[in-house]
């Protein structure tokens, strides 16, 4: 039985997208100690991410690297859920500039959270030894990134009529991304029926029990939701990639193999 | 144990934490075994977070360590089984209570509930390294590192990291 490597390089991509998201408020936090906590959220994302790729070359073999993989691939073959891409901000097209919403940053920090702290507790069970031995580690390392988002989401959404009103509207405009947690794609429908992805379907009741608890706490509304569901996780991705891997990849292709 | 094996473990014995200058990477978890290995001798570490950016560091603390003692051993990183703060010994804790960090509570039993992973455990007291009260409160889940969090006592208003359960 083969690992389906597009289901690691899918969880991969996830975290090194979301990793440099959040990154880009390193330096610029609303205060002090949440400039740390993304960028410590960030490391532990791309730590994350540097696991799953250097196992993914290891099972491809030849001159397959982490830093090949993250560094060398396009935007159409990254492989993580369009919500992660998005900018910390409501719906603008790709080159407009917009200041940073802390809002946005922490609604999606929860939802992917709250998800993945129940895919990595599966996949602890994994019938790959490599992905079980970092979902062990990952697993408590996004419980207190949840904690984190949770807390804030909370204290925003409960806080004064201004900060209501943002964290709402993050909720409103990022909640559709989610759909596509729920949909199987190609990779993820191999990777289950080798035994090495839990279905995320049977994951849904728990997240959404999740969700609606902190919204309630939050005194939050969740969306109806109706529309298209993005394909980020095929490869279909939206024009805010592009511009995230172009800031990301540019070191490492004007120095190939730099080092210092 | 063979010779070869307790001379390196003695060798590394002395190593610190990078971040931590008072504490041992033995006494810390990350050096798990040395191992006389058919195929040569082979030194285990494990990572605390997957992204501390401390873990490069050690590995090359261990090699240096090694080519010192003119010992040729290969430097293994493990995951499994995943580094938990219940390994560190008491001896660690308390030398980090003196260094000014509070040291991680034991972990809570497995829960299995769906809630589980947003639940706080009921007995969560950080008591201040300082004046010892347990009359404190978290500002910040993340502090200086990843592995810790800042809490401020409310007794002598002094700030303080915590070193938290992993
Ligand atoms: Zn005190």
């Amino acid at each position: 039985m083969s690992t389906p490597i597009d289901y690691l390089l899918h969880l991969a991509d996830n975290a090194v997208v979301l990793g440099q998201r959040n990154a880009e408020w390193c330096g610029h936090g609303p205060i002090l100690e949440e400039d740390l906590a993304l960028a410590n959220v960030s490391l532990d994302l791309i730590g994350q991410a540097r696991l799953l790729y250097q196992r993914v070359a290891e099972l491809k073999g030849g001159d397959a690297s982490e830093d090949q993989l993250a560094y060398f691939r396009d935007a159409h073959e990254f492989r993580n859920y369009t919500l992660l891409e998005l900018p910390h901000h409501g719906p603008l097209v790709g080159y407009a500039a917009a200041d940073r919403d802390y809002a946005t940053t922490i609604v999606r920090n929860f939802l992917y959270s709250a998800l993945m702290v129940l895919v990595w507790d599966g996949l602890q069970n994994s019938a790959d030894a490599g992905l079980a031995a970092i979902a062990a580690k990952s697993v408590k390392e996004t419980s207190y990134h949840l904690h984190h988002a949770r807390d804030w989401l909370v204290r925003m959404g409960d806080g004064t009529d201004e900060s209501h009103a943002r964290v709402q509207a993050a909720v409103d405009h990022l909640m559709p991304y989610t759909e596509e947690f729920w949909t199987t794609s190609p990779a993820e429908g191999a990777a289950v029926a080798a035994h090495v992805a839990v279905d995320v379907w049977a994951l849904r009741p728990a997240w959404d029990a999740m969700v609606n608890d902190a919204l309630a706490e939050a005194t939050l509304s969740r969306p109806n939701f109706h529309g298209y569901v993005t394909e980020g996780k095929v490869g279909l991705h939206s024009e805010h990639l592009g511009f995230l891997l172009a800031e990301m990849q540019s070191l490492a292709r004007a120095h190939p193999d730099g080092r210092w | 144990m063979s010779t070869a094996t307790e001379r390196v473990w003695a060798a590394l014995e002395a190593l610190t934490d990078p971040e931590i200058p008072v504490v041992t990477l033995r006494e810390l978890g990350i050096l798990r075994e040395v191992n006389d290995a058919p195929d040569g001798l082979e030194v285990v570490i494990t990572p605390t977070y997957s992204g501390c950016p401390a873990m490069g560091q050690i590995e090359d603390d261990v090699r240096a360590r090694l080519a010192e003692l003119g010992v040729a051993a290969r430097v293994v990183t493990r995951l499994s089984p995943p580094w938990t703060t219940d390994w560190m010994s008491d001896a660690a804790k308390a030398k980090l209570h003196a260094y000014g960090i509070a040291p991680p509570h034991t972990r809570p039993a497995p829960d299995v509930s769906v809630m589980r992973f947003i639940k706080r455990p009921a007995a969560d007291v950080v008591s201040c390294p300082h004046c010892g009260s347990s009359r404190t409160v978290v500002t910040s889940q993340f502090g200086s590192t990843a592995c810790k969090a800042l809490y401020k006592c409310l007794d002598c208003q002094e700030p303080f990291d915590y070193f938290k359960p992993y």
